[in-house]
């Protein structure tokens, strides 16, 4: 059990036609541990006309390209997406699924693993091949503790962290695109998707940002959040907070990083004002640079940051901000 | 309306987490156990709903001896009963078993709505709800922050990344609640007091027709073979006692030209 000698299946999530970076991350993952186990590649495209989006999946390197298609695809649904992945899933025999921890990845991968009757390991940050056997790492405990998962069932399920992996490109691959016919009973999918509303909040989303800058409780009030982002405008980054920002109403709970906001991963994460409680830690700590600007010389975050200034954020965000620019323009 | 609410008894989330003599778990003692965070929203969600629309609140957990005190908990917050999912062969379940066990239990009640929380922390795989609703063949809606009951219908937003879903489903269904959804009471001196007189009915597996095999350290899909501490991050440079200018100058040099991240 929990050897790998089938094939490797990602599904790629893609939003108003366009695909998600984190599934290219997903299939890049799945191409080297395809390549480790000498097995084939599959991607899969669910929804209402995302075949076109096949083409641009070569460069991750899949053998082929599975494409299902439906009108009433085009909105997520769980019990019609799982219902497509666990036939897609039966159909090449594959022994491991691997998806992006995004919302609609995490939701997907429960419902299709009970479908399946398999094992999912949620939230990885890591995932080795050694002897055809697949194990995983995940953080549990807020953080405060790494598992390797290995796995009693076929199929494995896994979904990857956002950010945790690199998107990597291969070439000279084109792949073989199917059509996987949908033999899922439309008429019968209860929960249906009736809009989306987009978030009023800041321009770019925390969960899929390279870079975030968080304001926590030192920011005193909302009008101050203007020098978050500013300095996260320079960077082309996200607005982050902790949740003492969040409850205090300053900034909308979308931005919200920690343990009952969203789990990041970026390159760069910029903690500005915010002590570091474990909450908050949970939320933020596989990010690759931690910077944290604290005027507390024993705030806890700076024990898990790379680097830092211990000053008045009020005078040094203003300069840095100006620095970023300045470096960008070179 | 007839509501189930399903919890879990977890590590109170401050507490110091040592790694067990076994190498694959946490060394629980002296640690504080509690209800996970997200379930208060379910149970409170539960609550309101029964309020609204009258009807009972039935809570299930699965846990040793100790989860008896997380069931107490929320039976001062109101829940009418409660069920202790307790069996020697339910230990070292993952999502798979546990969902087993919950869906085994439920299955004969034919609740209208099923609650939980979006994931227990600690463990925070975020399964249960999602599976549990695939084996009961219910619709499901996960990370609910608004949810809207009527008749045999509801409404619940979910979050997702940049946007808010909406989402209709015919009940039964099963809902798993986010952050946002509601502000969970406390319990009344009152409700302390009736809590000592609700039922907490018992059962295993052979009372709710489960194959041991399919459950526990046996039957799971994800096995945790090593936990340990994460890696500590080597020791970062902090700039101290420099005016804002030099500070934020040198701060950009380092994160241009060492770490390369602008």
């Amino acid at each position: 059990m929990g050897n790998v000698s089938g094939d490797i299946l990602v599904f790629i999530e893609s939003r108003l036609g366009l695909t998600k970076r984190s599934s290219l991350e997903a299939l890049s993952e799945g191409r080297r541990a395809a390549n480790a186990l000498g097995s084939r590649l599959h991607a899969l495209l669910i929804g209402s006309a995302v075949g076109g989006l096949a083409a641009g999946l070569a460069s991750q390197g899949p053998d082929t390209v599975l494409v299902a298609e439906h009108e009433i695809l085009g909105q997520y649904s769980p019990e019609a997406f799982a219902s497509v992945l666990a036939s897609a899933v039966r159909k090449t025999g594959t022994s491991a699924v691997f998806l992006s921890a995004t919302a609609l990845g995490r939701d997907l991968a429960a419902r299709a693993a009970a479908k399946l009757e398999a094992g999912l390991a949620s939230d990885c940050i890591e995932v080795e091949i050694t002897g055809g056997e697949l194990r995983v790492k995940r953080p549990v405990y807020s953080g405060r503790a790494v598992a390797t998962v290995r796995f009693g069932t076929t199929p494995a399920f896994v979904s990857l962290r956002p950010n945790a992996f690199p998107v990597v490109q291969v070439s000279g691959r084109s792949p073989a695109v199917e059509t996987l016919a949908v033999e899922v009973d439309l008429a019968k999918v209860r929960a249906r998707t009736v809009e989306v509303r987009s978030g009023e909040g800041e321009d770019i989303d925390i969960s899929e940002a390279s870079s975030i800058v968080a304001g926590g409780r030192a920011m005193k009030g909302p009008e101050n959040f203007g020098l978050i982002r500013d300095l996260a405008r320079a960077l082309g980054g996200a607005v982050g907070a902790s949740r003492a920002a969040v409850d205090a109403g300053w900034i909308d709970h979308q931005c919200q990083v920690g343990q009952t906001g969203k789990v990041v991963a970026p390159g760069l994460y910029i903690a500005c004002g915010i002590s570091g409680a474990i909450q908050h830690l949970a939320g933020m700590s596989t990010s690759k640079v931690i910077v944290a600007i604290n005027k507390d010389p024993e705030a806890p975050i700076f024990k898990i940051a790379d680097y830092g200034i211990v000053g008045d954020l009020y005078e040094v965000l203003p300069k840095l901000t100006e620095e970023v620019r300045r470096l960008k323009e070179q | 309306m007839r509501i189930a609410v399903c919890i879990k008894q977890v590590p109170d989330t401050e507490a110091k987490i040592k790694i067990g003599a076994d190498g694959r778990s946490i060394d629980e003692a002296g640690v504080n156990l509690v209800v996970s965070p997200y379930d208060e929203y379910a149970v409170e969600e539960a609550l309101r709903l029964k309020e609204k629309h009258g009807g009972e609140v039935v809570a299930y957990a699965v846990g040793d001896d100790r989860a008896a005190t997380a069931l107490r908990t929320i039976l001062a917050m109101g829940v009418d009963r409660a069920v202790h999912l307790k069996d020697a062969a339910f230990a070292g379940s993952d999502g798979l078993g546990i969902s087993r066990i919950l869906a085994a239990a439920m299955r004969p009640e034919a609740f209208e709505l099923i609650l939980f929380g979006k994931q227990a922390v600690g463990t925070d795989r975020g399964q249960v709800g999602p599976r549990v609703a695939e084996l009961l063949n219910l619709p499901h809606v996960s990370v609910v922050v608004a949810l809207l009951v009527e008749a045999s219908t509801l409404r619940a937003e979910r979050e997702i990344e940049g946007a808010t879903e909406v989402v209709e489903s015919p009940l039964p269904a099963v809902i798993t609640a986010q952050k946002g959804l509601n502000e969970p009471r406390y319990a009344s001196l009152k409700g302390i007091l009736a809590a000592r007189k609700k039922e907490i009915r018992v059962m295993g597996a052979a009372d709710i027709g489960v194959d041991p095999a399919t459950v526990g350290a046996a039957g799971a899909g994800e096995v945790w073979e090593k936990l340990e501490l994460p890696p500590g991050r080597s020791e970062g440079k902090i700039l101290k006692e420099m005016d804002a200018a030099s500070a934020a100058k040198e701060l950009a040099r380092l994160l241009r030209e060492e770490a390369k991240v602008i």
